[in-house]
């Protein structure tokens, strides 16, 4: 049984068609890449899976469990982590506290309450950050970082409470070369953890981390398959590859 | 007016805008209806007073603050808890019709005493003792803000704390985190109840009497002023922003009886537009705003 599967989803904006009738797959362990041009529905699919729109038909499965209609905390809460495309740390806070505010979503309300979790949490925290190389800025406000940077709180936010399913949308936009290596890096060993939808531009990047590709196009499958497969596919050379 | 009187007033004024301070400053919620949990309170403790025979402390300040917290979660149930989370404006003109509603039930209901309340209450009692206005009283106000105050503190510093400040900025987004933000309003928001309560409850003890303006819009709206002036989001700032201007109130008041209203009002909406963060704002840091959560192991 594949984790997570989206089966004829459709999602219009009113007269707009963002999504027709796309279906996609994704197995346990899998890096999956999602990629098109802009407008094509990458963001509008991720939003559709994570809970944040709705989608106007289809049905989307996770773990063998129809999720359509289940708010955004409840798909939180069996797995599903997003990173939007717009960064959202919560600028006022410390890094250190943004990891924590993701790390203790799940925590019941009495133990929030009486801080019970602080402890047992610091050591993931800490960890997570040094795997980010993000320890040494941790007490400083999220908001004060460069855009590279708050996107790898971000994804370190995401990845921390070890989602079954996470939802990348262009994670290294707005990065440096270096910053970039460095999340490719980060990024390579996770499909250990967990499953992974992303979506990119960065061609070497896709590359260097996905299984397998769907390429969309104003809302269409224009065709899925391993990065070779679809390196060598006629139809994504005409309509994508040639104008990248 | 005696002294004492006036700051014992005062002080469970600052319980009230305590109160919207939680709700605002810390939930994002922003309620024009804690006068009706204030005076809803100052009712109940009456009408057990009137009716039941019931003034000792121990039973009607719990009971004012339980019937509230109650209460609250109703009006929780039916403006926040939807399957879509209500938009602040709903919120807002919801809690203000409340108010409204009150007020024009308590004048217009015999039961309730219509336009004058109802008056005489019989004195808070602990044990043999009966509270009346004065030092003892002041004491027990002074107290239950100190108390209060604590809870209220150590509620916004603990890990929950994090999870209000996440979702005041970014509401829609904590939820993809797992938080049932809709869970952590109603919490707040009862909790917030609960103080207005125990607020209206002393109050009426402390008046001796109850009157639908305690219910209404006006001392609602005045709460929700006060509060900004002082600074939300950092609980102190609420009641200094009740301490400050009930202070400078009671002195200018008197002097300039008819211009007072005006140069008040002219005043807040300065400080309002010119200083968001209120007079707390002046004296604290954004960092120290922000605060920490649950102390960190080292
Ligand atoms: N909330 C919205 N309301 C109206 N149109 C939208 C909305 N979100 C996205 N769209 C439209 O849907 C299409 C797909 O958008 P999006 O999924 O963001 O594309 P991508 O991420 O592939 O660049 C675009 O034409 C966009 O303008
Ligand atoms: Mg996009």
């Amino acid at each position: 049984m594949p984790l997570l599967e989206a089966c004829n989803v459709t999602k219009m904006f009113g007269e707009l068609t963002a999504l027709n009738q796309v279906s996609l797959t994704v197995g346990e362990h899998e890096v999956h890449g999602l990629i098109g041009p802009n407008g094509s529905g990458k963001s509008t699919l991720l939003k559709c899976i994570a809970g944040a729109e709705s989608p106007t038909a289809g049905t989307i499965f996770f773990a063998g469990h129809d999720i359509t209609e289940k708010p955004p905390e409840e798909r939180a809460r069996v797995g599903i982590n997003i990173k939007f495309q717009i960064t959202s740390v919560i600028p006022s806070l410390s890094v250190y506290d943004n990891v924590l505010l993701s790390l203790q979503a799940q925590s019941p309300l009495t133990s929030l309450i009486w801080s019970r979790t602080r402890q047992a949490l610091h050591f993931r925290i800490m960890e997570t950050l040094e795997h980010f190389r993000l320890a040494e800025r941790m007490d400083e406000c999220a908001g004060v970082l460069s855009h590279g940077e708050q996107e790898l709180v971000e994804i370190a936010m995401a990845l921390a409470p070890e989602p079954k399913l996470l939802l990348l949308d262009e994670p290294t936009a707005g990065m440096n070369l270096e910053e970039r290596r460095i999340t490719a890096e980060l990024l390579r060993p996770i499909k250990d953890r967990c499953s992974v939808v992303i979506v990119e531009h960065d061609l070497d990047f896709i590359r260097d981390i996905c299984d397998v590709l769907t390429v969309l196009d104003q809302g269409n499958v224009l065709d899925g398959g391993t990065v070779e497969e679809i390196q060598a596919s006629k139809r994504v050379q005409e309509v994508y590859l040639a104008r990248v | 007016m005696g002294w004492t009187v006036f700051v014992t007033r005062v002080l469970i004024l600052s319980l009230l805008a305590l109160s919207f301070d939680l709700v605002w400053g810390f939930a994002g919620i922003l309620s024009f209806g804690q006068a009706l949990f204030f005076g809803g309170a100052g009712y109940a403790v009456a009408l057990m007073a009137r009716d039941l025979g019931v003034s000792s402390a121990f039973l009607a300040l719990p009971a004012a603050a339980l019937v509230r917290l109650a209460f609250s979660l109703l009006i929780a149930a039916l403006v926040l808890l939807g399957r879509r989370l209500a938009s602040m404006i709903f919120v807002a003109l919801g809690t203000l019709t409340g108010a409204y509603a009150g007020d024009r039930l308590a004048r217009s209901w015999y039961y309730l005493g219509g336009q004058n309340g109802i008056p005489s209450i019989s004195p808070l009692r602990a044990g043999s003792y009966e509270l009346v206005e004065g030092v003892a009283f002041y004491y027990l106000a002074f107290g239950s803000l100190v108390i209060v105050y604590l809870i209220c503190r150590f509620l916004v510093r603990s890990q929950f704390g994090l999870a209000l400040a996440g979702m005041r900025d970014q509401e829609t987004r904590v939820a993809f985190f797992g938080y049932r933000v809709q869970h952590l309003k109603t919490l707040v928001f009862a909790l917030a109840g609960a103080i207005a309560g125990l607020a209206g409850g002393l109050y009426a003890f402390h008046e001796g009497f109850v009157w639908p303006n305690m219910l209404g819009v006006v001392l609602s709206t005045q709460i929700v002023l006060y509060a900004l002036f002082g600074g939300v989001g950092t609980l102190v700032g609420a009641v200094i922003g009740v301490v400050v201007i009930e202070h400078v109130s009671f002195i200018l008041s008197d002097r300039f009886p008819e211009v007072w209203p005006i140069i008040l009002g002219v005043v807040l909406l300065l400080v309002i537009m010119f200083q968001p963060k209120g007079l707390v704002g002046l004296l604290v840091s954004e960092r120290e705003r922000a605060g920490s959560f649950g102390r960190r192991p080292r």
